[in-house]
């Protein structure tokens, strides 16, 4: 199981990375895992208002539907288009070329709140 | 591929045995083929055209299949063969109540009186008919504990969307409608899209560790925007909500509404009563509690029921008994209208009908004993084999999961497939949402003893060789029609339609 030094976790198995106060978004190799082959990837659109906690889209895979759930507040500026055309890349690059969107935190702070990835493998390690 | 295809020494592909192959109808095709002699037209021709608005005609018309009468009768017998039906064996799909459908009720529903109707004769020719909507009305209030009903919806979702539709007129008309509804996280994915058609935002609710509502949990979440709550009673883990009647009193306290998905009934037929558990609005499917064909796509029957202060909004047409005769009722002031085209699908009702007539009042609550203890035979004999993630007892369904095969790495999905192999259509897997690697079973009162021991040797046998020979289950099926097939690429890349 991979979960990078450096980026931030949730319980959700979302990640973020953040870049002067702008957070890219995806899920983690977990999430990939569990989810199996992923099919569709729904996202909001660029200038969409999020709340941290909040669903801002949905993730499809041949075993099931899940919501993705924001890890911070604040406007999505841009999203992945190429998962669109190619979902597999979230399978495939969970931490890279898998990313979903990027947000413009207003409110850097809820970042505290957080999971690093020490407290984020703990946590996996209370699934099993 | 094909399972059952075999080749010969030169290493062309055919049939094994009886078992057809059967290539797409289109391929069969043959211009000219027909199936029949139409006699010369003692009239003039005309352009077909004229007449028609400009436009309103295809001009690209091609690919019409011209096959004769013999080609058309062998292509569908054939993919009939190939079916896999309740008809044919055990159907153990959880969630779905794949129970047998007896042949009496297809009698009652092919009499003639019933197969000749047309929807817009006069009422008074269709008296029979609309007494039967007014009586299975009525029967099915009686078996849940409601006032008022329709049989409209064409399914359970349908019968969820109008549940909803009502619980939305009945508190818009008392001034504000509400903007949420809570779900538990076990409920069915037809629950929050119903939701959502009515405007509402859903909020879930993680269950208790026991696979219950979290009562206190609810308390939290249910306050004065919540329209109300949707619950399924037992819930898609096979288990009854003990504390239903708690959680209608902490929803009804904030003004809300509690709406019960019924599908689930066969587990409580004749027991107990959602009107009386204090649920408001419910929905039922004829086509799985009340044993008419399920399957396929339909026609199936969602009745929505509710107490007497849901009933001026039911959707219409709505049948009626004045000085002994039954009349249609068109537009109710209130009502939100119609769900369905004419009456809904009426030979649905029918069967149904003649089914709760042949098992009568007592013969329901033997019903839910019967299916309630087969769901238990099958999960005691298969615990141990596989993981049971909620406790027993359960109700009418049993849910287990891949967790001891993991290791393995033999998937609930190679599981299933291996099912195939040995002469069952698999169960629902991968649901409830909540339990990793579910497999879901749900026998019904249809089967026998002997084949659940049948359905549970196989299922022994694929957990023995999961241990053994873990490799040759991610093979299956290999004696199927076809073999697995690429669930991934179909989603991704769907291939729909025939191309010549």
């Amino acid at each position: 199981m991979d979960y990078p030094d450096g980026l931030y976790y949730t319980k959700d198995h979302e990640w973020g990375m953040d870049e002067n106060g702008i957070l890219t978004v995806g899920i983690t190799d977990y999430a990939q895992g569990e989810l199996g082959d992923v099919v569709y990837v729904e996202l909001p659109q660029e200038g969409t208002i999020i709340k941290a906690g909040e669903p801002f889209g949905v993730v499809e895979s041949v075993k099931s539907v899940s919501d993705l759930y924001s890890p911070v507040s604040g406007e999505v500026v841009e999203i992945n288009p190429d998962l669109e055309a190619e979902p597999e890349t979230v399978n495939s690059s969970p931490y890279d070329r898998g990313w979903m969107i990027k947000i413009a935190m207003s409110k850097p702070a809820e970042l505290e709140k957080l999971l690093s990835p020490e407290a984020y493998a703990e946590y996996l390690a209370t699934l099993k | 591929m094909g399972g059952a295809q075999s080749r010969n020494i030169l290493g062309k592909p055919y049939a094994r045995g009886i078992v057809f192959n059967e290539p797409l109808i289109f391929e069969r095709s043959r211009a000219g083929r027909n199936g029949c002699d139409v006699a010369k037209s003692p009239f003039e021709q005309k352009e077909i055209s004229a007449g028609f608005a400009k436009g309103t005609l295809r001009e690209d018309f091609t690919g019409f299949v011209e096959v004769s009468e013999p080609s058309a009768v062998r292509h569908f017998t054939r993919l009939s063969q190939w079916n896999y039906g309740v008809d044919s064996n055990f159907y153990p799909l959880g969630s779905c109540t794949m129970k047998y459908n007896p042949k009496v009720n297809e009698a009652v529903a092919r009499l003639a009186g019933f197969t000749g109707l047309h929807p817009l004769q006069d009422e008074a020719t269709a008296q029979g008919a609309l007494r039967v909507i007014y009586e299975l009305e009525k029967y099915l209030c009686d078996i849940v504990g409601m006032h008022s009903a329709s049989l409209q919806p064409a399914a359970g979702a349908q019968g969820e969307l109008t549940g909803l539709m009502l619980i939305h007129a009945y508190l818009k008309d008392k001034g504000n409608a509400r903007k949420k509804v809570i779900l538990p996280d076990s409920s069915h994915g037809t629950n929050p899209a119903s939701a959502a058609l009515c405007e509402y935002s859903t909020v879930p609710l993680a269950s208790g560790t026991d696979g219950l509502i979290d009562c206190s949990a609810l308390e939290k979440l249910m306050d004065e925007e919540t329209a109300a709550l949707m619950v399924t009673n037992p819930n898609t883990l096979g288990m009854f909500e003990k504390n239903i009647k708690r959680v209608c009193e902490i929803v009804h306290a904030k003004g809300g509404l509690v709406y019960a998905d019924g599908a689930n009934l066969n587990a409580i037929l004749g027991k107990t009563r959602f009107g009386d558990m204090g649920v408001d609005v419910c929905h039922m499917n004829l086509h799985k509690t009340f044993s008419t064909p399920h399957g396929g796509g339909g026609p199936g029957s969602g009745p929505v029921l509710a107490k007497d202060f849901l009933a001026p909004y039911m959707p219409a047409p709505r049948v009626v008994l004045a000085d002994g005769r039954y009349k249609l009722e068109h537009n109710p002031p209130k009502s939100v209208g119609a769900l369905n085209a004419f009456y809904g699908n009426f030979g649905v009702y029918l069967r149904a009908y003649v089914y709760l007539l042949s098992v009568g009042g007592e013969g329901l609550g033997d019903i839910s004993d019967a299916a309630v203890l087969n769901a238990n035979y099958i999960l005691s004999r298969l615990k141990g084999h596989y993981h049971v993630p909620y406790d027993g007892p359960c109700m009418h369904e049993c849910v287990l999961s891949d967790k001891f095969q993991k290791d393995a790495h033999v998937s609930t999905l190679d599981i299933a497939k291996s099912l195939i192999d040995r002469g069952f259509h698999p169960p629902t897997i991968y649901f409830p949402l909540i339990v990793k690697g579910a497999m879901m079973i749900e026998p019904t009162e249809s089967e026998s003893l002997e084949t659940m021991d049948t359905f549970v040797d196989a299922m022994v046998d694929i957990a023995e060789v999961a241990k053994t020979h873990p490799l040759s289950l991610a093979e299956a099926p290999v004696l199927a029609k076809m073999r697995r097939l690429d669930e991934t690429q179909a989603v991704r890349n769907p291939d729909l339609r025939h191309k010549p």
